[in-house]
C-alpha cells in the first residue's frame, strides 16, 4: 500500500511540479505583493506592509468604473448568452434537415479571432462625421437618429460590448447545450408523451432537468469568464479604455501592471485579488444554488 | 376493453444503398387479431419479428402505414398516446432519475387538464393507490438510482396503472431482471393484472414467460403472426415448424423423415403408421415428452448419457437423421433404472409427433392407424 501511494505521487511529480512552479507559487506571490506598499520592480524594494494597496485600489475612480463595466457585463451577458444558447439549441436539435450545416455556422464564430471580430464590428457600429456604419445606416431606415456606439454614449458602448460578448461566447455554448440535448434518451420522450405531458411540461420537467449539470457548468465558465473579460474591449474600443470609460478588471490590471513606465504591481496585485475573491464568491454562491437545482445521474 | 388490430401494417423507409435503396422493411405485416376485455396476452417472437412495433403501433408512439386499431368500437388510429388512455412501461423502465417514487407515479397525474384536473388530496391519494397495489408504499421517497431492478420495475407499473389506464402495455417487461426476481415478477404482474382486469399486453422473447403468466399468445416472425391462441393449444397444437421450434424447453427434435405406404420413417426405421397420408419426405418434430422408454420401441437412438434432473431423468442419445446434434427425451426416472448398452430404443407417443412439409413448413396433420 505504502509503495503503491509512493508510486502515484512519482507520476503525479511532474504536472505538481509545473503548477506549483507556474500556478501556486505566482498565486502566492501576487498575493503578497499585493500587501507590500510601494513596490517596485526594478530595484526590488517596498517601503513597508499594511492595506494600502487595497484602499487605494478601491478609491481609485478608475477601478470603480472597471468594476461598474465588469458586473453589468456579467449581469447581462450570461444570462442572456445562456438563454439565447439553449433557445437555439434546442431549435437546432428539433430540425432534421440540414441540421449540420446550421452547427457549423453557428459554431463558426469560436475559430474566428477575437480581434478580427472586433474590427468587424467597430466597422459595423462605428459613426464618423462623413460615414455610418452599417448598424446606423438601419437605424436611419427605420426613421431613427444615429448613435456612435463605439465613442458616444456610455449606454451605446456598453450595448455594442454586451452583444460582442454574448456573439462570441455563444458558440461555445450552443455545442455544448446540442450535444447534451442529444444525449437525452428519447425514451424519457415517449414516457412522458404516453403520459400526455404538453410540450412547455416536458421541456421543463425533463429536458432542463436532464441537462442541468451541463447548463450549470456553461453558468459557472461563463461567469468566470466575464469577469476576467479583457481583449472583447480592447478589439472595440482600443488600449487606452479607461479614457473610454470601458475599462474591465483584469483591463484595470493590465493597466497598472504595464502603463507609465513601468506601472505599479503592488496595486495591480491588489485589484488582481479582489477580482479573485468576488469569482470566488460567485462561483460559491453558484454551488450552493446547484445543490438544489442541478441533476447528476 | 377489447382491442382490435385490423389489417395493420408497419413499413419502415429501406436504409441500404443501391439496388436494395428503395425496399421498405415491414415489420409489421397485415396484423388481424382480436384481444378480447381485460384478458394478459403475450407477443411472442424472436428478436426483429415486430413485436415492439406493435406495441408502440397500439399505443401510439407510431402510426401505421395501413390498418386501424381498435379500442372496443372506437377507432383509435389517428389519436394521439396521451388520447388513447394507454399506460405503458419501457423496457428499461423510463424512470425520470431526478424525480423522487412519488413524483414519478404523480407525473401522469399531473398532465390531466380541464374536467380531469384532480386536487392535491386526491393525486395523493391515486399515487398511494397505486403505490399499494405493486407494494412500493415505503418507497416513495427514494430515487430511481437508489431502487433495485425488481423495485423499480414495480415504480415503472405503477406510474403506468395510476392514471387508470384503458389498455397496460409491458414492453419486455422482465428483461431486465435476474433469474429469480424474473420469476417472481411475472407472478407480480399476473397477480396485478388479475386485480385490475385491464386487458393486457406484453412483449417478450422468452416463451417460458409467455407461456406461464399470458391467457393468449400471439407468435410472431418476421412481421407476420404465425400462431394466437391459449399456450398450451399452441404447444399442443402449433401451426408451423417456427411455431414448434419456438416454444418448448427443452426445445422439439426434429428429424428428417419420410411417409411411405402409410408410414412414417425416420431413417430405416417405421416409427408410426399412418392413415391416408400420401407419399411424402417431411420434417419429424418430436417433443421431448412424446418417448417412452421400451425394449421393443421401433425408434432406436444411439445413448450418449442419461442426464438426472430429479422427478426426471433427460436421456441425451443421436440419430443420423436427427437435425440437432443431439435429442432430447424426458422419461419417468423409474423407467430407465435398466438402462444400459449403446442403444436406447423408443416407442413414440402419436400426439406428440408433428409433421411438417419439408419446403412451406406447415404442419401436415395426420392420424394414426
Amino acid at each position: 500500500m505504502e509503495k503503491q501511494n509512493l508510486k502515484g505521487w512519482l507520476y503525479l511529480l511532474p504536472a505538481l511540479l509545473f503548477l506549483g512552479a507556474f500556478l501556486i507559487y505566482p498565486l502566492i506571490d501576487v498575493f503578497i505583493y499585493s500587501f507590500e506598499e510601494g513596490y517596485n520592480s526594478a530595484s526590488q524594494t517596498f517601503f513597508g506592509t499594511g492595506s494600502y494597496n487595497y484602499s487605494y485600489v478601491l478609491h481609485d475612480t478608475y477601478f470603480l468604473q472597471a468594476l461598474k463595466n465588469t458586473f453589468i457585463l456579467v449581469i447581462i451577458t450570461v444570462p442572456v448568452s445562456t438563454g439565447l444558447a439553449l433557445l437555439i439549441s434546442v431549435a437546432l436539435s428539433s430540425i432534421k434537415p440540414l441540421q449540420e450545416l446550421f452547427q457549423t455556422v453557428f459554431f463558426l464564430p469560436y475559430v474566428t479571432n477575437t480581434l478580427a471580430v472586433g474590427l468587424v464590428f467597430m466597422i459595423l457600429f462605428k459613426k464618423t462625421p462623413y460615414s455610418d456604419g452599417l448598424v446606423n445606416l438601419l437605424i436611419h431606415f427605420f426613421g431613427g437618429s444615429s448613435v456612435d456606439f463605439i465613442e458616444g454614449p456610455y449606454w451605446a458602448k456598453m450595448f455594442v460590448l454586451c452583444f460582442y460578448t454574448v456573439w462570441v461566447v455563444m458558440p461555445f455554448k450552443i455545442l455544448i447545450l446540442t450535444s447534451a440535448l442529444a444525449g437525452v434518451n428519447p425514451v424519457y420522450y415517449n414516457a412522458a408523451r404516453v403520459d400526455g405531458t404538453g410540450r412547455i411540461r416536458m421541456f421543463f420537467k425533463i429536458t432542463l432537468p436532464m441537462i442541468s449539470p451541463m447548463l450549470f457548468y456553461l453558468v459557472i465558465t461563463g461567469f468566470i469568464g466575464a469577469f476576467k473579460a479583457y481583449s472583447d474591449a480592447v478589439a472595440l474600443f482600443g488600449t487606452n479604455l479607461n479614457a473610454a470609460g470601458m475599462n474591465t478588471i483584469v483591463g484595470y490590471v493590465y493597466d497598472m501592471l504595464y502603463r507609465d513606465s513601468g506601472g505599479y504591481p503592488s496595486y495591480a496585485s491588489a485589484a488582481a485579488i479582489i477580482l479573485f475573491a468576488i469569482v470566488l464568491t460567485i462561483t460559491c454562491i453558484n454551488l450552493l444554488v446547484s445543490k438544489k437545482h442541478v441533476h447528476y445521474h | 376493453m377489447k382491442i382490435v388490430l385490423s389489417h395493420l401494417t408497419k413499413k419502415f423507409p429501406g436504409r441500404g444503398r443501391g439496388a436494395k435503396k428503395k425496399e421498405d422493411v415491414t415489420a409489421v405485416n397485415d396484423f388481424t387479431f382480436e384481444i378480447p376485455d381485460g384478458r394478459l396476452v403475450g407477443l411472442l417472437g424472436p428478436s426483429g419479428c415486430g413485436k415492439s412495433t406493435t406495441l408502440n403501433l397500439i399505443c401510439g408512439l407510431q402510426k401505421p402505414t395501413e390498418g386501424q386499431i381498435f379500442f372496443d368500437e372506437e377507432d383509435v388510429t389517428p389519436l394521439t398516446p396521451q388520447k388513447r388512455g394507454v399506460g405503458m412501461v419501457f423496457q428499461n423502465y423510463a424512470l425520470y432519475p431526478h424525480l423522487n417514487v412519488e413524483q414519478n407515479i404523480r407525473f401522469p397525474l399531473e398532465n390531466l387538464k380541464g374536467a380531469d384536473k384532480l386536487s392535491k388530496e386526491e393525486m395523493r391519494a391515486r399515487v398511494e393507490e397505486a403505490a399499494g397495489l405493486v407494494q412500493i408504499g415505503d418507497l416513495l421517497d427514494r430515487k430511481p438510482a437508489e431502487l433495485s431492478g425488481g423495485q423499480q420495475q414495480r415504480v415503472a407499473i405503477a406510474r403506468a396503472l395510476v392514471k387508470l389506464p384503458r389498455v397496460l402495455l409491458l414492453d419486455e417487461p422482465l428483461s431486465n431482471l435476474d433469474a429469480r426476481l424474473r420469476l417472481q415478477t411475472r407472478e407480480e404482474i399476473r397477480r396485478i393484472q388479475k386485480k385490475t382486469a385491464i386487458t393486457t399486453i406484453f412483449v417478450t422473447h422468452d416463451q417460458d414467460e409467455a407461456m406461464s403468466i399470458s391467457d393468449l399468445i400471439v407468435v410472431m416472425k418476421d412481421g407476420l403472426v404465425h400462431q394466437i391462441g391459449k399456450p398450451q393449444e399452441v404447444y399442443d397444437d402449433p401451426a408451423n415448424l417456427f411455431v414448434a421450434k419456438f416454444l418448448g424447453t427443452p426445445p422439439i427434435n426434429l428429424f428428417e423423415g419420410r411417409v411411405e405406404k402409410g408410414s412414417l420413417f425416420i431413417g430405416e426405421e417405421a416409427v408410426l403408421t399412418l392413415k391416408d397420408i400420401p407419399d411424402q419426405p417431411v420434417h419429424v418434430g418430436i417433443r421431448p415428452e412424446g418417448f417412452i422408454l421400451s425394449e421393443n420401441g421401433s425408434f432406436t437412438c444411439r445413448l450418449s448419457r442419461p442426464e438426472v434432473m430429479g422427478r426426471d431423468v433427460s436421456i441425451v442419445s443421436t440419430h443420423p437423421a436427427s437435425q440437432n446434434p443431439v435429442i432430447r427425451s424426458i422419461v419417468d426416472a423409474e423407467s430407465c433404472e435398466h438402462l444400459s448398452g449403446d442403444n436406447v430404443c423408443f416407442l413414440l407417443k402419436p400426439r406428440k409427433v408433428f409433421l411438417f412439409d419439408q419446403t412451406t413448413g406447415t404442419r401436415i396433420p395426420f392420424e394414426t392407424a
